[in-house]
């Protein structure tokens, strides 16, 4: 049974390739990126390789194929240390969506394990936060309209859209210069790195830094303080830890350009 | 995703020598498959340390400031406890910076800290494998651009099953009082 679990694994990364091809991923160039975070030791910005991200955010639909693929991943089966109780609690069963989770929906209630687990079995990974970041600083005509204070409304407008309300269909939206959907305006996303966010949270005391809880320099400060749109993703995902789930966090893959 | 594999194949083949039979606890840190490469350079499914309880942390080699201070409480709390207590339990060192902690920058620390090799383990997952290790014990990092790390520090009692009995982020000579009660506790048979 492990024998043939390990074999599938061997056959499914392939099969996955194969499988979703260019439609379903955008590529970006990549290359020095200034992010909104102020890295003290990246002051003249992030660099970027080339990388190619998945177009929408996974679906339930999407998801449900991958429990039915890997049983380990159904909320019934799912270790408590990957995921926690309300990990894909809005399905109706393990293996059905129901009516509150939708096929084109994107999934929520998943956690880092097993997201991470899904992107590996396509093959694929999870973008890193500078990635996500990049490829989120470009609007419809723009790689990078950040500074643009109307663009910025526009973010934080779909923001303060109350998260009780049902999730809109994946895919709706106009996509943006890089050929990539819904980075804004539809739900949280996790990135590889979710726990390389050292801010706030976890530096609470500021004058007096709890030290001993670092190894040497190189904590976070917002250099762009107008970008409030980031700061809220980043404030979310250094308060998560990897088995953590919730109603609006989904995710999407990336891959490394070969 | 080759890391990940040969974790599976290595869980594959633990499970075959019919070690431990009964079921991993659904939450225990062992539902992670994890293959080591010790200090020894040796391969290890940190799975086989199911059994006996564990102190485990993470750190890496070249780090200069707080990863010494982390070898440092591990140290202190092994002169707290008794000999037969020491013998009921483990220590390991999960490196996060596995591109450059090769099993000879893992021997050099064993060396030079005078480490008790029959129950100390310092080891590097496969470069993949670090951010999900880190998450079930609950470290933070980010690799700086001068390869350092930026990361939080932490002492994970683990019992003999693989679940977090305790925790302490209190590093240095004098332990947190209340993990060493937790490891006496465990390491008392």
């Amino acid at each position: 049974m492990r024998h043939f679990a390990a074999l599938l694994l061997l056959v499914l990364p392939l099969a996955g390739l194969a499988g979703d091809g260019a439609a379903r991923y955008a590529g970006l160039p990549g290359g020095r990126f200034q992010s909104a975070l102020k890295y003290e030791d990246a002051k003249d910005g992030v660099r970027i390789k080339p990388f190619a991200l998945m177009r929408r955010p996974v679906t339930n639909a999407e998801f449900l194929d991958f429990v039915t693929r890997l049983p380990q991943w159904q909320r019934n089966h799912v270790a408590g240390v990957f995921a926690e109780a309300r990990y894909l609690s809005h399905w109706e069963s393990p293996t059905r969506l129901g009516p509150a989770a939708l096929p084109e929906q994107p999934v929520v209630w998943v956690s880092w394990f097993a997201a991470n687990a899904y992107c590996e079995s396509v093959g694929a990974r999870l973008p890193t936060w500078s990635e996500w970041e990049y490829a989120a600083a470009a609007d419809e005509t723009r790689k990078d309209a950040r500074k643009d204070p109307a663009w910025r409304e526009r973010i934080l407008a779909w923001y303060s859209r109350p998260s009780n309300q049902a999730l809109p269909r994946a895919g709706l939206q106009t996509a943006n210069a890089w050929g990539v959907q819904d980075l804004h305006g539809l739900v949280w996303e996790w990135t590889d790195d979710y726990s390389s966010l050292l801010v706030s949270g976890d530096n609470r005391n500021q004058g007096d830094a709890d030290k001993a809880k670092f190894c040497g320099a190189g904590a976070l400060s917002m250099d762009d303080r107008e970008n409030y749109a980031v700061l809220m993703r980043v404030a979310m995902l250094s308060s998560l830890e990897g088995a953590n789930t919730t109603a609006n966090l989904g995710f999407r893959c990336a891959r490394s350009a070969r | 995703m080759i890391g990940a594999l040969a974790t599976l194949l290595g869980s594959a083949s633990l499970a075959a020598s019919g070690r431990d039979a009964a079921p991993l606890p659904r939450d225990s840190v062992y539902q992670l498959p994890l293959l080591l490469t010790t200090h020894s350079g040796a391969k290890q499914d940190w799975r086989g340390r199911r059994g006996q309880p564990q102190i485990v942390a993470m750190f890496y080699t070249s780090c200069q400031y707080i990863c010494p201070l982390i070898v440092d409480s591990g140290k202190a709390i092994d002169k707290r406890l008794t000999a037969p207590q020491r013998q009921h339990i483990g220590v390991l060192l999960i490196s996060m910076d596995p591109e450059r902690d090769d099993p000879a920058a893992l021997k050099a620390v064993v060396d030079k800290r005078k480490l008790d090799m029959t129950r100390w383990t310092l080891a590097a997952p496969p470069a993949g494998d670090v951010r999900a290790v880190a998450g079930v014990l609950g470290i933070r990092y980010r690799q700086l651009a001068d390869g350092e790390f930026n990361h939080t520090s932490a002492l994970v009692l683990l019992d003999r099953d693989g679940r977090i009995l305790a925790r302490t982020e209190q590093m240095g000579s004098v332990p947190d009082p209340e993990f060493l009660a937790a490891v006496r506790a465990a390491a008392t048979p």
